[in-house]
Parts: structure tokens; C-alpha cells; sequence
């Protein structure tokens, strides 16, 4: 150690000067807890970093140009910040960032578009659109070697060179400080529409949202959820049905949105579709499931969980078998989001277990301190894969100053 | 041929190559071994035929455990390996080395399944990108990427691309679409990344492995995303007296929230060689043309057709022409994916790949005239308007090795405008040898830097496809930005075969210092 570096808070306002900090860590090799506003602090193990290092005041939107569909912003940007600038020109995120703030304690649309590319944290409509990664152009960072790197740019398609901006895209900070980020955008669905089911089984719901991906209407949500999460949808219609509720969302110019989700309708009949809901209403329900509502009002621990459409009911299935978890498919179940009740590994031993014999991967995205500190947060990786991961974190971060250990031991 | 920089041949290893292929041949005795000199002429080069290297030994292996021995091989011999799947390639990526061995995964071409309830398929690394699309047909999906070169190219050499195609204005490109793969890395081990899920765990390498030129690790399998069919789609063609307002027509298309599948251009020298070879009805009065698609339902393309036609009113068009058919649109695109293999049959060609920022489409077009026209080469302007993508081609005489050193350095002054507008130096083909020198155009030191050690980590050996992507002389590269551009003497007459061979219009812009092949 060759001097000591101020402990406790840091945000910096420019690129340079976070730089300047980073030189900073390495020269008194303190380990750097990296974020934006912090309102996924609470994911991933514990940093046990004395510094924080926050992006929160490098902030603005250095780009956007509507008709070429992008956007360049500083990090620290707000996403509520990015979304009405979009807005204003009717265009969007097409990635429907999910807004973890509400399930941990922080207010609606709190985060930063730096939070939201770090964690690549998709919503419903992935399945269609493409995931975060997918839309980011290009990034300027600052390495762990506190050199400032730029990768890709600011146009549609670039192949120069290694595409270490999606590669930074869910590293959650520990690879790399990124400073701007240029994003795909895309114009604003005009009209969302959304047939509704009650009452299916798990198996059958994943079969209708399955059938409903097959076809060609370019179906943008594909939701199930059991009743008691269903209970906490505003819609009344839906709420009240005391049913488990299977919700397909087609988003489109009006004429084309209505023409679809007919067709959608006779493609479903055997599902009884009960519900067409209109445009406010399909967007206020998607909303919610962007917030993940069906889990706001109970602490319990949280688990993503990717897997593939055809095993997600037998997954499910199989834990029931276990402890007793609460559901709600997304992508037509290659997502679940599943709720466990307070047990001490928050349910990690039984969530893995079923996923090494069907396949798939679990992140635990919320539960307490002690509980993170205990278990394996994000999936844990086979050895050559670990091997990888740790040789890509060498080439960004050699010494180990951004969030060490957040995602796995020793990285 | 112009002099091209290439590592220091390891002349041990090739000493040794006897005992290399009898060794080769030990290892892994169900695979194909070319080691003759005439059988591997066949891999001397890839479609940038500028340059042709033989390389010590040929191998196609049958499958992954295959790849694993040899490059595990290879590893601990100290011999260098170039993957390749098909070789279409226009930058020379998959140039062989003289110690090196080649690594062709042709042979590798099984579908291995086609799971539609998971929408997805797993493919060998040397299925064709259009085999894909084919093998999923049955059960209504494609597979989006579709290069012009979808019949030969490989979904490996896509990946090592990141290819991307006329429609990947709406669906992505291959990163996008590309879920896992199986990679051997150059020490033999086999790695699973992904699978048929939507996301990965941990650090997500699809990106970084998607586009590396076959530089971090072999690629052998991949599972690739399925689409659903849409319900029809129809192109219409659209003509404009400047390409400034075919270029505003565009950019107004999107601001009113249309994304179509597909928005191609083509300046007046391109619409008029493909005209020739195709006859697809293209508008021969133009200064520029854009094939715009829509897909949905019948209703739906005709509600967007007539959108597109109402915005393109703005922009005086001097032709609208909407496809009546399904052999219509199969020609109108006939016409478009014609277009390299037209202008091949005129003269040698280098296709360029640089992307800009739409908004700076009428000055890039511009500049590149004035740029071919200092280098006395004609040009035609084919290319992926929604995105920015252009393809220049420069026609030249590739057995004038004067012209291959001029024309390249017209596409590098060309590549050079693209960075300066905002953009990048390849969208779609890759940097390869081509644009390696080109590479501090676009990053710094420290950018190239951060690259290098990602490469160092996977490859501490630089055995993999070495001698690509990265400049190779490191700041002695920067040397080639400050060359200047050679006394050309008087300019050579044309020969005028190519303006008497097709009745067109296009003597006059792509001037002089055209040598008839």
C-alpha cells in the first residue's frame, strides 16, 4: 500500500476525475464498491469495499438523434430521465427495463440507465425486442487499470473489433466503471392490447403462451401468474377472479394491434381467452408486471430464474414438491420469478438442485444480508466456465478493485 | 499484389510440416487432411482474393471432440491455426498462415435439432446460414440474420462476424439472435456458454465471442434463436432525383414510428448494373432507389405501404412502384442480391463496410464520389440504409498490382470518413487484414489495449488466427494514416468495354481509369 485513499462516498462528475480515483484504489489497492444510485445495492454478495464509487452525478443525455434511433447518455442518467426525453419523440426502451426499486424498498423509476445496462436486466418483452445488451452500440468506461476505454460507437452495426460494450452489459459493475452508454431505441408501440385467460394450469398456460410465441402477430408479453399474485394486480377484473392469470400482449400500429390480437383469439379459443384488455388498461397491467407489483407487498426472498419454455412447469412442479413457492412465469416461461418463504438459504439448496436436472440458471435478487452473504447469489458456474469468467475479469480488473466477490468468490 | 504485413512465419514449425500431418493424421484419423499443395490451393484464400497465402496443412474435422485434439495439438506444438467455415470472408479473415494450419468446419454441418416448443435450433458450426432457416421452415420459423452470402456462409463464420443482412433492421443481427455455442478454446478445452435460454449466467461472452474473428476460441456448435414466420411481407421500390432526399425519406420513415424489415439503397450506378442483370423493374431515371419492406398481413402491408408512400410524397419521388406479386418482390430482390455478383461479372470488385450515422448519409455519399474520383475508380453504392451500413464498391483490376495498392488506399480514405462522421470502419465483414492497419483510426491506444488483453487471456500464444483484427506493427502502424496519395500521372483513357457492354448512363460518373478486364 503506497498511501491511504479517502474511505466512505465518491461522485464523480467527470470521466477524468473518476479516472483520477480509480488511479487512486490501485496506487492504496482499496477495493471500489461501484454503483449508481445504489437501488440494486442490495443484489449480489455483500461488498465489503470501504470506498463507494457512484455515477449518480454524471448525468445528461449527450445524444439523441430520433430518426437514426439512438440515444447517447451518461451513465448516471436517470431512467425516468431517459424515458421522457423517448417519450417526447413517441419512442422507447424496446427492452422494458424490469424496475427492481419497488421489490427493494426504493421509490418507482429511481435508477440509473447505468444500473439498468450493468445488471442487464430485461422485461417482458425480451422475447420479442431483444434483451439490454442487445441494444447497446457502444460505451466509454474506465478499466481497473484506470485507463478510459471506448468500445463500439454510437451507429447500428459495428463489428470493429471485440464488442466489449455488450460484454460490460451484466458484469454488475465488477469489470469496468462505464461512464456513457449509446443505446438502440425504437419508436413507441403506438397500441397494447392484451388477452386475457383465467383459470389455466401451469402446464396449460405455458402451452397457450407457447402456441401464442408461434405465431406471426409478434406477440410482445407472454404472463402467468398464480391467484394470489394475480390479487395484487390493480386491475379489477383481473384481481377479483380469484384464478391464476394468463395475460399475451400484442403492441402495434391500432388497426394492425386489433387485427392481431383477433386472430390471437381464435388461435387461443380452446383456452378460453375472458378478457381483451384496451390500450390503458394492457399498458397499466404491463406496468405493474415491469415492477414486478405481484411481489411488492412481502420481504420473502425472490428468485429469476431462466429456463426453457418446455421445462418451466416441471420445475416448478418439482420444487413444489419442496418448500413452497409462488410463481410467476414471464417469456413464456423461460423466466420465472419465483417467491420462497424466509428460510435460511432462502430456498438456493432446492432451486439449484431442480435446475441441474432440468437445465437453467437462478439468480437471487432479493433477500436479506446474512442470507446473500451465505449462499451463492448468482448461478454458480462450471469450472471452465468459472475459469473464463475469472481470466475476463483479469483483463479488465487485474487487481480486484470493482466490486470484489459481488457476483462470485475471489472475482 | 500489394505487400501485406503478416506475423514472422515460425520457419521450425515449418520445417517440421511432414511430421505436422503425419502426426495430424494419427490424431484424429476420421477427419479430412489436405496437404498437398494443389488440394490446399482451394483455402489459400478467402473472398478477398487480393490476397492468397498457402497455408502448412488443411483439416476438417467431423465433430467438437475433433477440434478439441487438434487444437489441444497445436497448442502444445506451437502451431498456429486460422478457423474458417466457407471463406466468404471479404476481409480476409480467414487468410491462412504459412506455419499455419487451416481449420475448416465445412464438414460440420448437421442441424442437430430443431426444438419449436423452445423456439430454438442447435446447429453444427458449419451449417450454412440458410440451411437454418430451411430446417426450421417446416414448423413456420427462420432464422433472422440473412447475409448475401446466406447460401454459402457458415453460422460459425456469422458468429465470428456478426453478420448481419437486409433484414436485420428489424430483427438484429447475429448477436442477437445467437442464444449458446460450444467453443473449444486453443488449449483443447471445451466450454458450454448459453444453451436455449434468454440470458446467461454470470458474465454473458456471447457478445464477446460473437465477432471475434475466430480469435478467442473455435466455435463448433451454436444455438440460434428461431423467429415465427410473418404472416407475407412486400417490398416497394422507390426512385429519387437526389440521393439527399432518397436519404431524408428514410429518416422520415422511422421518425413516424415505422421500422420496415428492410430498407435498401442504391445510387444510380448500382440500380442501373443490377437493371441490366436482373431486369427487376428498377428506375433506370434515378439518382437513387430504396427497396423498403414491410411484413404482416395483406391489410397490414397495404396500411403500411401506403404510409411509406405518403411520407416518401414529401421527398418527390420520381417513381413509387409497389410489388403486385409474390414474383414481383422475388425479383425486386432478385435485383438487390444480384447486385455483387452483377458487378463481378463487369469488373473486379472491393466491397467496403463502414457504417455511418444515417443523418450523414447525403455527405458520405458525396465524399465518396470525390474520393473515387481522386483515385480514378468508378463506384456503386449498394447498402442497408436503415442502419447505416454502406457497401461502396470499387471496381478495379485486381492483376494490376498498382491498382490493388491504389484501391486500397481509396477504401482506407473511404473507411477514414466513415470514423469522422461518427461512425465505424466495418458493420458486418470484420476488420480482418484488411482494416487492421485502419484500427487507431477508431480507438486509442488504451482501447486497443483492453482488446489485446482479452485476447491474451483466451490465447496467451497468439496461435489463434494471429495477424487479423489487431495492427500488427503496433505505433508504427499510425505511420499509414500520414501516407499520402502517390503521383498518379495522367489519367488513363478508359477502354470503354464496360460502358459499350451495358447501355447505361454510367460513363460519365464512374470516369475514367477503368482497365477493361
Amino acid at each position: 500500500m503506497t498511501g491511504h485513499m479517502r474511505l466512505g462516498f465518491h461522485a464523480p462528475e467527470t470521466e477524468e476525475e473518476l479516472k483520477h480515483l480509480v488511479d487512486e484504489a490501485i496506487d492504496t489497492r482499496t477495493p471500489l464498491e461501484v454503483m449508481g444510485k445504489g437501488t440494486k445495492r442490495e443484489i449480489g454478495h455483500p461488498v465489503g469495499a470501504g470506498a463507494v464509487v457512484s455515477t449518480e452525478a454524471m448525468v445528461g443525455i449527450s445524444l439523441y438523434e430520433p430518426t437514426e434511433l439512438v440515444m447517447v447518455a451518461k451513465t448516471g442518467t436517470p431512467l425516468a430521465e431517459i424515458e421522457a426525453k423517448l417519450a417526447e419523440n413517441e419512442q422507447e426502451l424496446p427492452f422494458e427495463p424490469v424496475d427492481l426499486g419497488p421489490i427493494l424498498g426504493y421509490g418507482p423509476s429511481e435508477g440509473t440507465i447505468g444500473g439498468i445496462i450493468a445488471t442487464n436486466i430485461s422485461g417482458s418483452r425480451r422475447l420479442l425486442k431483444g434483451a439490454a445488451r442487445d441494444h447497446v452500440l457502444g460505451v466509454r468506461a474506465v478499466n481497473g487499470r484506470g485507463q478510459i476505454i471506448k468500445a463500439g460507437g454510437r451507429v447500428m452495426k459495428n463489428v470493429t473489433g471485440y464488442d466489449l460494450g455488450r460484454t460490460l452489459a451484466g458484469s454488475w459493475g465488477t469489470l469496468a466503471v462505464m461512464t456513457e452508454i449509446s443505446l438502440k431505441v425504437l419508436p413507441a408501440q403506438r397500441e397494447s392490447r392484451t388477452i386475457v385467460c383465467f383459470g389455466l394450469t401451469d402446464q396449460t398456460a405455458i402451452e397457450a403462451l407457447c402456441i401464442a410465441m408461434g405465431t406471426p402477430f409478434e406477440v410482445s408479453g407472454t404472463l402467468h401468474a398464480h391467484a394470489d399474485l394475480a390479487a395484487r394486480f390493480y386491475d379489477a377484473e383481473i384481481a377479483d377472479a380469484e384464478a391464476p392469470v394468463t395475460a399475451i400482449r400484442v403492441e402495434n400500429f391500432p388497426a394492425s394491434a386489433r387485427y392481431r390480437v383477433a386472430r390471437l383469439r381464435q388461435a387461443l379459443l380452446a383456452y378460453s381467452p375472458a378478457l381483451e384488455l384496451d390500450h390503458e388498461r394492457s399498458k397499466k397491467f404491463w406496468n405493474e408486471v415491469r415492477a414486478l407489483k405481484m411481489f411488492q407487498d412481502k420481504p420473502n426472498p425472490l428468485w429469476r430464474v431462466s429456463t426453457t419454455p418446455r421445462n418451466a412447469t416441471k420445475l416448478i412442479h418439482n420444487l413444489s414438491r419442496k418448500i413452497d413457492v409462488r410463481p410467476a412465469y414471464d417469456w413464456s416461461g423461460g423466466l420465472i420469478w419465483i417467491e420462497t418463504p424466509p428460510l435460511t438459504d432462502g430456498g438456493a439448496v432446492d432451486i439449484r438442485r431442480t435446475l441441474a436436472e432440468l437445465g437453467g440458471h437462478a439468480t437471487l435478487i432479493r433477500a436479506d444480508k446474512v442470507t446473500r452473504a451465505g449462499i451463492d447469489v448468482f448461478q454458480p458456474l462450471e469450472l471452465p466456465h468459472a475459469n473464463l469468467s475469472a481470466k475476463l475479469k483479469h483483463a479488465f480488473d487485474p487487481l480486484g478493485i470493482f466490486n470484489p466477490g459481488r457476483m462470485y468468490q475471489g472475482m | 499484389m500489394s505487400t501485406l504485413i503478416l506475423p514472422d512465419p515460425d520457419r521450425a514449425v515449418m520445417a517440421r510440416r511432414n511430421d505436422i500431418v503425419r502426426q495430424l493424421k494419427r490424431l484424429v484419423p476420421g477427419a479430412t487432411l489436405i496437404s498437398d499443395p494443389e488440394g490446399c490451393r482451394t483455402f489459400e484464400s478467402d473472398a478477398l482474393t487480393a490476397y492468397r497465402v498457402l497455408p502448412l496443412a488443411v483439416v476438417l474435422p467431423e465433430n467438437t471432440e475433433e477440434v478439441s485434439a487438434i487444437l489441444r495439438f497445436c497448442h502444445d506444438n506451437h502451431i498456429k491455426v486460422v478457423p474458417r467455415g466457407a471463406g466468404t470472408s471479404l476481409a480476409g479473415g480467414a487468410l491462412p498462415l504459412e506455419d499455419a494450419i487451416v481449420l475448416c468446419l465445412s464438414r460440420m454441418s448437421k442441424v442437430l435439432e430443431v426444438d419449436a416448443s423452445n423456439r430454438v435450433a442447435r446447429v453444427q458450426a458449419g451449417t450454412t446460414n440458410l440451411a437454418v432457416t430451411q430446417a426450421a421452415a417446416g414448423k413456420g420459423f427462420f432464422y433472422a440474420p440473412d447475409p448475401s452470402s446466406q447460401i454459402a456462409c457458415t453460422v460459425g463464420g456469422n458468429i465470428a462476424t456478426n453478420s448481419g443482412g437486409a433484414h436485420c433492421l428489424k430483427y438484429g443481427v447475429t448477436v442477437n439472435n445467437l442464444l449458446g455455442v460450444r467453443m473449444v478454446m486453443m488449449d483443447g478445452e471445451i466450454i458450454d456458454i448459453g444453451g436455449a435460454y434468454l440470458d446467461a449466467p454470470g458474465y454473458d461472452f456471447l457478445p464477446l465471442i460473437t465477432g471475434s474473428e475466430g480469435q478467442l476460441g473455435v466455435v463448433t456448435e451454436a444455438t440460434v434463436r428461431l423467429l415465427a414466420r410473418p404472416e407475407g411481407a412486400r417490398p416497394m421500390v422507390l426512385g429519387f432525383e437526389s440521393t439527399e432526399n432518397a436519404a431524408s425519406c428514410v429518416a422520415a420513415i422511422i421518425a413516424a414510428g415505422i421500422v420496415p424489415v428492410a430498407i435498401e439503397f442504391m445510387d444510380r450506378p448500382a440500380i442501373h448494373v443490377c437493371e441490366h442483370f436482373v431486369a427487376a423493374g428498377y428506375p433506370l431515371d434515378a439518382e437513387a432507389a430504396l427497396i423498403v419492406e414491410v411484413e404482416g398481413s395483406e391489410d397490414e402491408i397495404e396500411y403500411l405501404l401506403e404510409k411509406v408512400e405518403d411520407i416518401a410524397a414529401d421527398f418527390l419521388p420520381s417513381s413509387v412502384r409497389r410489388s403486385q406479386s409474390a414474383e414481383e418482390s422475388a425479383l425486386i430482390w432478385k435485383g438487390r442480391k444480384a447486385a455483387f455478383g452483377a458487378i463481378g461479372q463487369l469488373s473486379d470488385y472491393v466491397c467496403m463496410d463502414g457504417v455511418i450515422p444515417l443523418s450523414k448519409l447525403p455527405k458520405a455519399l458525396d465524399e465518396i464520389g470525390w474520393i473515387c474520383r481522386k483515385y480514378r475508380f468508378d463506384v456503386a453504392n449498394i447498402f442497408h440504409a436503415g442502419d447505416g451500413n454502406l457497401h461502396p464498391l470499387i471496381l478495379y483490376n485486381s492483376n494490376d498490382s498498382v491498382h490493388l495498392e491504389r484501391v486500397e488506399m481509396c477504401g482506407a480514405e473511404i473507411l477514414k470518413l466513415c470514423v469522422e462522421l461518427g461512425g465505424c470502419l466495418t458493420g458486418e465483414h470484420g476488420v480482418g487484414i484488411e482494416k487492421r492497419e485502419l484500427m487507431y483510426e477508431q480507438y486509442s491506444d488504451d482501447d486497443i489495449d483492453q482488446q489485446v488483453r482479452i485476447k491474451e487471456e483466451f490465447d496467451p500464444s497468439w496461435l489463434l488466427n494471429p495477424g487479423k483484427v489487431f495492427p500488427i506493427e503496433g505505433r508504427d502502424a499510425q505511420k499509414m494514416r500520414r501516407l499520402e496519395l502517390p503521383d498518379l500521372g495522367p489519367a488513363i483513357e478508359p477502354e470503354g468495354e464496360i460502358g459499350d457492354e451495358i447501355e447505361v448512363e454510367i460513363e460519365s460518373e464512374v470516369v475514367e481509369g477503368y482497365d477493361a478486364p
